[in-house]
């Protein structure tokens, strides 16, 4: 009971933390407002399929992501607070409650894309099996937080943190990122839900790898 | 206060293949305290985030024991207060929210308001307790990191630089903080001051050989 009571208390912190110094929050908005008024000027009139319409979805929260959810470790590395959390909390409290962190903020996120989304392209982003996409958008976040928050936590140790994060990101995040695309485009394309399971099946075994893995290699990580 | 001992066993910091210490042993006990002092770079804050867990020795082993069991060092940390220079609390919040917070982290089980008004009172910040400390001077700084330390009533107190950035009535404030923790827990400070390390029993001094506490 302890160790939930201290990860809850720590992801508290870090939401109060969060509304009061704006650290990743502005960060996100700006990015996605930005990218998606890019988009929407880049095709002008042209009415791209769903295929494409997905893989800029997700290349939006991609990018977006990369530009937040690094200043989880960063910014308790950059004011000096590592130490203070490290004497207060174990390993493992840390870890869950900054990669739960990451999931509220990356799940507000994809929020925030999806609904200016559907009003910049009201015409072609339809999404015809809702089913899909919700699955696809839940899985596809705790993916994004579980291989951020431990790449967050080895970049807040480098000194070449802002260009390092997306260079590791990268790979491996690309088999989520595929998987992701593809489910998205068969949720716009109207497929049954059926058709997706193989994907959800990757995207669930990516989040228990990706989470296991980290929560073992964490401690060696946080420590030194 | 919990009855507790630590022992250190021939422990060793090696950073890019150079050694910054080796060797260094010693135990203590309730009622002890111990001053480890040395020129700088000599290691002494390396030695006190290893004591607090949050560095690995290279080589050797540092063994708390609490009510008479081995504990692990993260069991261990739950009886540890540090105040020190690279140890850093939370600027957009207040002296009083720091406190709440960081102690609902380490899920302590008493009465936080009570403790944090008898922790912010004895560091003279009580009438601050709702400003942010962000807006703190760096004397008032390092009291808070005093009634962070104190808080938990921890049975070791691990002082490094206890008195930078201190006027006097805090370094007053200090002295009795390490008198009352002599009493029944176990004080460490690490200093080049020598009128800080005469506060201490004993004392380690690093880059001796050997690297062992003596008694004064």
């Amino acid at each position: 009971m302890s160790a939930l009571s201290s990860t809850y208390a720590l992801i508290r912190k870090d939401i109060q933390s969060e509304l009061r110094t704006r650290y990743a929050l502005n960060a996100l908005l700006m990015f996605v407002v930005t990218t998606v008024a890019t988009i929407l000027f880049a095709l002008r009139s042209d009415q791209p399929t769903p295929t494409v319409l997905s893989g800029m979805y997700w290349v939006v929260i991609f990018f977006t992501a990369m530009s937040g959810l690094s200043r989880i470790f960063v910014s308790e590395e950059e004011r000096g607070t590592t130490m203070t959390l490290q004497l207060v909390a174990s390993p493992s409290v840390v870890y869950f409650g900054k990669l739960l962190f990451n999931v509220v903020l990356t799940l507000s996120l994809t929020v925030a894309v999806t609904l200016l989304y559907m009003i910049v392209f009201s015409t072609s982003f339809t999404i015809q099996t809702p089913s899909i996409f919700i699955v696809t958008v839940l899985l596809g976040s705790l993916g994004f937080a579980s291989a951020a928050t431990i790449i967050a936590a080895i970049v807040a140790k480098a000194n070449t943190r802002g260009t390092l994060y997306p260079v590791l990101s990268f790979p491996v995040l690309i088999v989520l990122l595929m998987t992701v695309m593809a489910a998205t485009a068969k949720a716009l394309d109207g497929e049954p839900f059926e058709a997706a399971l193989g994907d959800f099946q990757i995207l669930l075994g990516y989040i228990l790898a990706m989470t296991g893995g980290s929560y073992l290699l964490f401690d060696y990580v946080w420590k030194d | 206060m919990i009855d507790a001992s630590v022992t250190v066993a021939g422990i060793a910091k090696v950073f890019s293949r150079r050694a910054i210490f080796r060797g260094i042993s010693f135990s203590l006990k309730g009622g002890d305290s111990l001053a480890i002092t040395g020129r700088n770079g000599s290691g002494k804050s390396t030695l006190v985030k290893i004591l607090c867990g949050v560095l690995t020795p290279t080589e050797g082993t540092v063994q708390y024991t609490l009510a008479g069991r081995n504990v692990p060092i993260d069991v261990a940390k739950d009886q540890l207060g540090l105040v020190s220079p690279y140890l850093q609390l939370y600027d957009e919040f207040s002296g009083l929210e720091n406190l709440e917070l960081l102690s609902r982290i380490r899920s302590n089980n008493f009465p936080i308001d009570e403790r944090a008004t008898d922790a912010l009172n004895l560091v003279g910040l009580w009438d601050r307790r709702k400003d942010m400390v962000r807006t703190y001077s760096s004397g008032m700084k390092q009291r808070l990191k005093y009634a962070f330390a104190l808080l938990h009533r921890p049975a070791v107190l691990i002082l490094d630089e206890p008195t930078s950035n201190l006027d006097a009535e805090g370094v007053d404030v200090v002295k009795r903080v390490v008198e009352a923790q002599k009493s029944s827990g176990i004080v460490i400070v690490a200093t080049n001051d020598a009128l800080e390390a005469r506060w201490c029993a004993e004392e380690l001094h690093l880059g001796d050989q050997p690297q062992t506490a003596m008694k004064r």
